[in-house]
């Protein structure tokens, strides 16, 4: 599948919403915990090796399942298969609690399920829609009904 | 660079709504040697599927695997003065960065592929959740201040106290929810000190939009040592700091409130 890496590249470089130096694991067999500076921007988590400018990898957070795990361990695996888990090495257990509390809400379905529970609880107090106002009732991104569970 | 391909491409195929679809004839495009050199552009229809910030197209409408993705951070939309009719790019802040040239069926067609391009970064959605969380605040404030909310179980016509206007919803409750708050005080909005604290017993509060990033941004790309929290964890001023923990609050009676009235819906109740 082509992407454009060169903008995720740059999307890499923009802050952050939370970095950090943690331990990280990939779910490929046989690998050991390194050290990564782990950086959640939007939807993406990219993850560098110490003291490089380029990322090595980036995960979309979409679909994904995160998981504390037990010695303040969380960990990444996608609904697909979620046996192949991406797990991360706290210092402690508040920086691992702070970490799935970042990703829990760093996707977009995430946001959209919010929007819409906003929506509708306004909608129901107000008896108004308030994405009205701005001309943006009729897209799709903010409908209720087009949500599944 | 490594990408979870497999789960992108899984995300782009699976059955979650799109927020918009449709054929678009993509620009091909060719390494241009020399800056003048005029070769007649070639496009291909392609079917496109918008998720989110995410931009997935198809050989066909009916492959089972994208043929691509454009991720649609840091750029714009915009209409572009090509040799064909209904065309629109996609162009990034990343200056040297090529831009998608992008044909529509028919101005409708490019009006909403525009319009829909155009909304689909992360941000424009996180600052339409900001706003709305805002409203529900407001409107929670309104209506606790007429006293007109529909899921107050005990009808007391309690006096309200207008003297704080920001404690105000604070000390009217339902009465599900009054002894869990009994920690709150009664004055002004007291400086840190007596904000109430997430208790044990409660549910998560609603879901909270990410926060704006910290000052300290990483904006060179080299990896710095440092610690960029979420929530600012430093001493603001104390009603920010305050504030969050009101937020919090709210957030625990929305979800309260929430869990209500989805077992009145199931009930059959309005």
């Amino acid at each position: 599948m082509r992407y454009n890496e060169r903008e995720l590249l740059f999307l890499a470089r923009q802050p952050a919403e939370k970095a950090a130096e943690i331990l990280m694991r990939l779910p490929k067999k046989g690998s050991g915990l390194k050290k990564r500076l782990v950086k959640l921007v939007v939807n993406f988590l990219f993850y560098f090796r110490t003291n490089e400018a380029e990322p090595i990898g980036a995960l979309l957070l979409e679909h994904c399942r995160i998981i504390k795990e037990e010695g303040n361990v969380f960990s990444i695996s996608f609904v697909e298969e979620p046996e192949r888990k991406y797990c991360f090495e706290c210092d402690s257990e508040e920086q691992c609690e702070e970490w799935i509390e970042a990703l829990k809400r760093a996707s977009y379905e995430f946001m959209r399920r919010c929007l819409i529970f906003y929506r509708n609880e306004i909608q129901k107090m107000t008896g108004k829609d308030p994405l009205e106002q701005y001309g943006i009732s009729e897209e799709a991104r903010f409908q209720l009904g087009a949500q599944k569970p | 660079m490594k990408l979870n391909e497999k789960s992108v491409a899984h995300y782009a195929t699976c059955d979650s709504p799109a927020d918009h679809v449709g054929f678009l004839r993509k620009r091909v495009e060719r390494h241009h040697h020399h800056t003048h050199h005029h070769h007649a552009s070639s496009y291909q229809r392609r079917w496109f599927v918008l998720k989110g910030n995410l931009l997935f197209y198809f050989e066909e409408k009916e492959s089972r695997e994208p043929m691509g993705l454009v991720v649609l951070e840091g750029c714009t939309v915009e209409l572009c003065e090509a040799a064909e009719e209904f065309a629109f790019a996609i162009r990034f802040d990343d200056a040297g960065a090529r831009a998608y040239v992008l044909v529509a069926d028919g101005q409708a067609a490019m009006e909403a592929w525009v319009k829909a391009l155009s909304r689909a970064s992360f941000d424009y959605m996180r600052l339409v959740v900001r706003e709305l969380e805002k409203q529900l605040e407001e409107a929670s404030k309104t209506l606790a201040a007429c006293n007109k909310s529909p899921w107050r179980s005990s009808s007391s016509g309690r006096k309200r106290h207008l003297s704080n206007p920001a404690l105000l919803p604070l000390q009217e409750k339902p009465a599900i929810l009054e002894n869990g708050y009994s920690t709150w005080g009664s004055g002004g909005i007291p400086e840190g000190a007596a904000c109430p604290d997430h208790d044990g017993g409660y549910t998560k509060p609603p879901p909270l939009p990410p926060r704006r990033r910290s000052a300290a941004s990483n904006a060179t790309g080299s990896p710095a040592p440092s610690l960029f929290s979420a929530m600012p964890e430093s001493p603001v001023s104390p009603e920010t700091a305050c504030f969050s923990k009101l937020h919090s609050w709210y957030g625990q009676e929305i979800e309260v409130l929430r869990r209500e009235w989805q077992e009145r819906q199931k009930r059959g109740h309005p």
